[in-house]
C-alpha cells in the first residue's frame, strides 16, 4: 500500500519535473545565449556564457543604442492600463448578471461573454477603421480599448461563475449594516473572490504582454511602439542582431515573471478554490 | 425597543402567492417564533420585515414609525442568518464592529459596544480570530454579536441554530434564552424546530402556505390548537389522529365511549396526544404493539389498533412490551382533542 503510493507518487513528480525542463529549456536557451556573442551562439549555442564566449553587447545595444526603455514603458503602460479595466468592469459586470434580477438579464449575460467564441482579431479590418475614425491611430489608448474588449468575456465568464458561489446571506447582512451596493461589491465581494482576480489578470495579461498583431496594425509609430514589435527592428532583412534579440526577449520576459510570482500563491488558491472544502 | 406590527401584508414571487394577507401586532420586549412547514414563508416574512424583500402590499411598522419604505440598515433592525453569514476576511473584532463603522461612530464607542458584545458571548478570546478558525457554535455566536452591538430595537433570527450539532442546539438555545432575558429586546425568531418554538416564544405563530393558522402562547397552542394542522405540528411526538364517530353525544372508537360531546352524529377525528396515554386494563385503545422503543426514562409505544388504526404512546420506562403483545391504553377525557371532518377543533 505505502508502497504503491510512494512508486505513484514518484512517477507524477518524474513527470512533472520532465514536463517542467522542456518547457524551461527554451527559456533557458534565451537567457544563455544573450550573454554570448554572435559568433558564440552560433559556434556553441547550448554552452554558458563564460571565458571569451561572454559579451553584453546585446544588452548593450537593446538598453543604450536602441529605445527600448520606451517600448517596454509602452508594453508596461498598455499592460497594466487594460489588465486594470478588464478586471474593474469584468468583476462589476459578473456582480450585476450574479446578483441581480432584471429583465433580459441572461440575454445580456450571453452577450457579454459571446466573445469567447468569436476571436478578435476577425474584425481587425472593421476595427482599424473605427480606430482611424476616432483619430486614436498610432496612440497606446487604441491598443487599451481592443485589449480590454478582448479580455473582458472570459473575464466575466470566469468571475460570473465564482460570483454566484458567493453567500447571499453574506451581501445580506452587509445590506442590513448600511453598505450601499459599491460598497458592498468593493468591501465584501471583492476580499471574497481575491484568488480569482489573480488568476483572471495572470491569464488575461499574457496574451497581451505578448501580442504582436495589434500594435503592428493600430499603433506601429516609433513613439508607441510594444516590446514586442521594437524587437523587430534588431531582425533585418539581411543580418539578424541575435544577442540583441535575446537580450530584449530576456528582459520582457521578467514583468510576466514577477507578476506571476506576486499573484502565484493567489492563483494556485484560484485553481483549487472548490477542488478543497473551505 | 420597539413595538412591530405588520398589517395586510401580500407578497408574490411572479404569479405565486407566498405569503397572503397577514397581520400581526407583536409587543414590546416580546420573543415572536413564526414556525411551519418548509416553504411555508417564514423567511420570506423575515426578510419583508429586514427590508430585504420589498411588499407586494401591506404596512409594517416598528415602535411608531411606518419602515417599509426604508432601506434595512434605517429600519432600526439586525439579522442573525442560518449560515452566519460572516465576513470570511475580517477577524472577530472587525466582524462585530464593521456596521458600526460604516455607521461613523466614534472607535471609543465601537470599542465599547464590541467589548460588552463579545464579554456577553464569551467571545473576549478569541477576538483576533478569522471565522474559519472558529467552531460553527462560535460562528454563530458572533453572528449573534454583531447584532447585539448595532442596539437594533427588533431583533431577527432565520433558523440561527439549525446548522449546529444537536448538543450544540440545544447549548445555544439557553444562550438566546439568557439574552433575551437580559436585553429585552423585541425579538422576531423563524424556525421549524417545535422544541425550539415552545422553548424561546412568549407567542408563536404558525404559518402555512403563507397565512397564519394560530397566534398564541406555546401553551395555548399546545392545550387548545385551532385545526389538525397546530395540533399536528406543536408537540413531540406528534398528536395521534384517529377515525371516530360521535353517537348520541358521544365520541366512540370502536363502540367504546371516550369522551362526551354536544354534536350531531356523524365522523370525527379524535386528537389523542402520546404523553397522555397510560395503560390501563380496561382502556378503550387495545391492539397488539409493532414497535416498541425504549429510551431509559420513557418508551414508546407504537400500537396497532383493530381496526387498522395506528397510534404512538409515551410510557413511563416501567413498562416493557414486545411486539405482538397486546395492550390497552386509556386516556383522560379532558385530554381528548376532537375535530371536525374540515379539521377544526370542535372540542368543548
Ligand atoms: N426569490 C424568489 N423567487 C421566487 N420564489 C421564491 C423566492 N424566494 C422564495 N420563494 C418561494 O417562496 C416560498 C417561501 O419561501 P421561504 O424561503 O420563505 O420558505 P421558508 O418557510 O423559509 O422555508 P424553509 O423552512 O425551508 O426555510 C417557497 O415556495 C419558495 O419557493
Ligand atoms: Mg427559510
Amino acid at each position: 500500500m505505502l508502497i504503491t503510493q510512494r512508486l505513484s507518487s514518484a512517477g507524477i513528480h518524474a513527470v512533472l519535473i520532465a514536463y517542467s525542463l522542456l518547457a524551461l529549456f527554451p527559456l533557458a536557451l534565451i537567457v544563455i545565449n544573450s550573454f554570448k556573442s554572435k559568433k558564440a551562439i552560433f559556434r556553441d549555442p547550448t554552452g554558458l556564457p563564460l571565458g571569451d564566449n561572454f559579451s553584453s553587447k546585446g544588452y548593450d545595444s537593446v538598453l543604450n543604442n536602441s529605445d527600448f526603455p520606451l517600448y517596454f514603458g509602452n508594453s508596461l503602460t498598455v499592460t497594466c492600463v487594460s489588465l486594470v479595466l478588464i478586471l474593474l468592469l469584468g468583476a462589476m459586470a459578473a456582480h450585476a448578471l450574479s446578483e441581480y434580477r432584471f429583465p433580459g438579464d441572461s440575454l445580456i449575460g450571453l452577450y457579454l461573454i459571446l466573445g469567447i467564441m468569436v476571436p478578435i482579431r476577425l474584425g481587425t479590418v472593421a476595427l482599424l477603421q473605427l480606430i482611424v475614425d476616432l483619430g486614436l491611430a498610432n496612440t497606446l489608448t487604441a491598443l487599451i480599448l481592443v485589449y480590454t474588449a478582448q479580455g473582458l468575456p472570459i473575464a466575466i465568464f470566469i468571475f460570473t461563475e465564482f460570483l454566484r458561489s458567493v453567500s447571499k446571506e453574506i451581501k445580506d447582512s452587509a445590506r442590513i449594516d448600511g453598505l450601499s451596493e459599491y460598497r458592498i461589491f468593493f468591501e465584501v465581494v471583492i476580499p471574497l473572490v481575491r484568488p480569482v482576480i489573480a488568476t483572471v489578470a495572470v491569464f488575461s495579461m499574457i496574451p497581451i504582454w505578448n501580442d504582436l498583431w495589434f500594435p503592428l496594425i493600430l499603433s506601429p509609430g516609433e513613439e508607441t511602439r510594444t516590446v514586442t514589435l521594437g524587437v523587430q527592428q534588431f531582425i533585418g532583412q539581411y543580418t539578424v542582431n541575435w544577442g540583441a534579440v535575446l537580450a530584449a526577449l530576456s528582459v520582457a520576459i521578467l514583468p510576466v515573471l514577477v507578476m506571476y510570482i506576486i499573484f502565484s500563491k493567489q492563483l494556485i488558491r484560484g485553481i483549487t478554490a472548490g477542488a478543497v472544502k473551505g | 425597543m420597539a413595538t412591530l406590527s405588520l398589517k395586510g401584508i401580500n407578497k408574490s414571487f411572479g404569479s405565486v402567492d407566498v405569503i397572503r394577507d397577514l397581520s400581526l401586532d407583536v409587543n414590546n420586549g416580546e420573543f415572536i417564533v413564526f414556525v411551519g412547514p418548509s416553504g411555508c414563508g417564514k423567511s420570506t416574512l423575515l426578510r419583508m420585515i429586514a427590508g430585504l424583500e420589498t411588499l407586494t402590499d401591506g404596512a409594517i411598522s416598528i415602535g411608531d414609525k411606518r419602515v417599509d419604505h426604508l432601506p434595512p440598515a434605517n429600519r432600526g433592525i439586525a439579522m442573525v442568518f442560518q449560515s452566519y453569514a460572516l465576513y470570511p476576511h475580517k477577524d472577530v473584532r472587525g466582524n462585530l464592529g464593521f456596521a458600526l463603522k460604516h455607521a461613523g461612530i466614534e472607535k471609543q464607542e465601537i470599542d465599547k459596544r464590541v467589548n460588552n458584545a463579545s464579554e456577553i458571548l464569551g467571545l473576549s478570546e478569541m477576538m483576533e480570530r478569522k471565522p474559519r478558525e472558529l467552531s460553527g457554535g462560535q460562528r454563530q455566536r458572533v453572528a449573534i454579536g454583531r447584532a447585539i452591538v448595532r442596539e437594533p430595537d427588533v431583533f431577527l433570527f432565520d433558523e440561527p441554530l439549525s446548522n449546529l450539532d444537536a448538543a450544540l442546539r440545544v447549548h445555544m438555545r439557553i444562550e438566546i434564552l439568557k439574552l433575551h432575558q437580559r436585553l429585552r429586546n423585541t425579538m422576531v425568531y423563524v424556525t421549524h424546530d417545535q422544541i425550539e418554538a415552545m422553548t424561546l416564544a412568549d407567542r408563536i405563530v404558525v404559518l402555512r402556505d403563507g397565512r397564519v393558522e394560530q397566534v398564541g402562547t406555546p401553551l395555548e397552542l399546545y392545550k387548545k390548537p385551532v385545526n389538525t394542522f397546530v395540533a399536528a405540528f406543536i408537540g413531540s411526538p406528534a398528536m395521534n389522529f384517529l377515525q371516530a364517530n360521535v353517537q348520541d353525544s358521544s365520541v366512540n372508537l370502536e363502540g367504546e365511549s371516550i369522551c362526551t360531546l354536544n354534536a350531531k352524529d356523524g365522523p370525527v377525528q379524535l386528537g389523542v396526544r402520546p404523553e397522555h396515554l397510560v395503560v390501563s386494563d380496561n382502556g378503550p385503545f387495545k391492539g397488539s404493539v409493532s414497535v416498541f422503543e425504549h429510551l431509559g426514562g420513557e418508551s414508546f409505544v407504537h400500537l396497532a389498533l383493530a381496526d387498522e388504526q395506528s397510534l404512538v404512546a409515551k410510557l413511563d420506562g416501567e413498562y416493557i412490551f414486545n411486539p405482538g403483545d397486546e395492550c390497552s391504553l386509556a386516556i383522560k377525557a379532558e385530554h381528548c382533542h376532537v375535530f371536525d371532518s374540515a379539521g377544526r377543533n370542535i372540542t368543548e
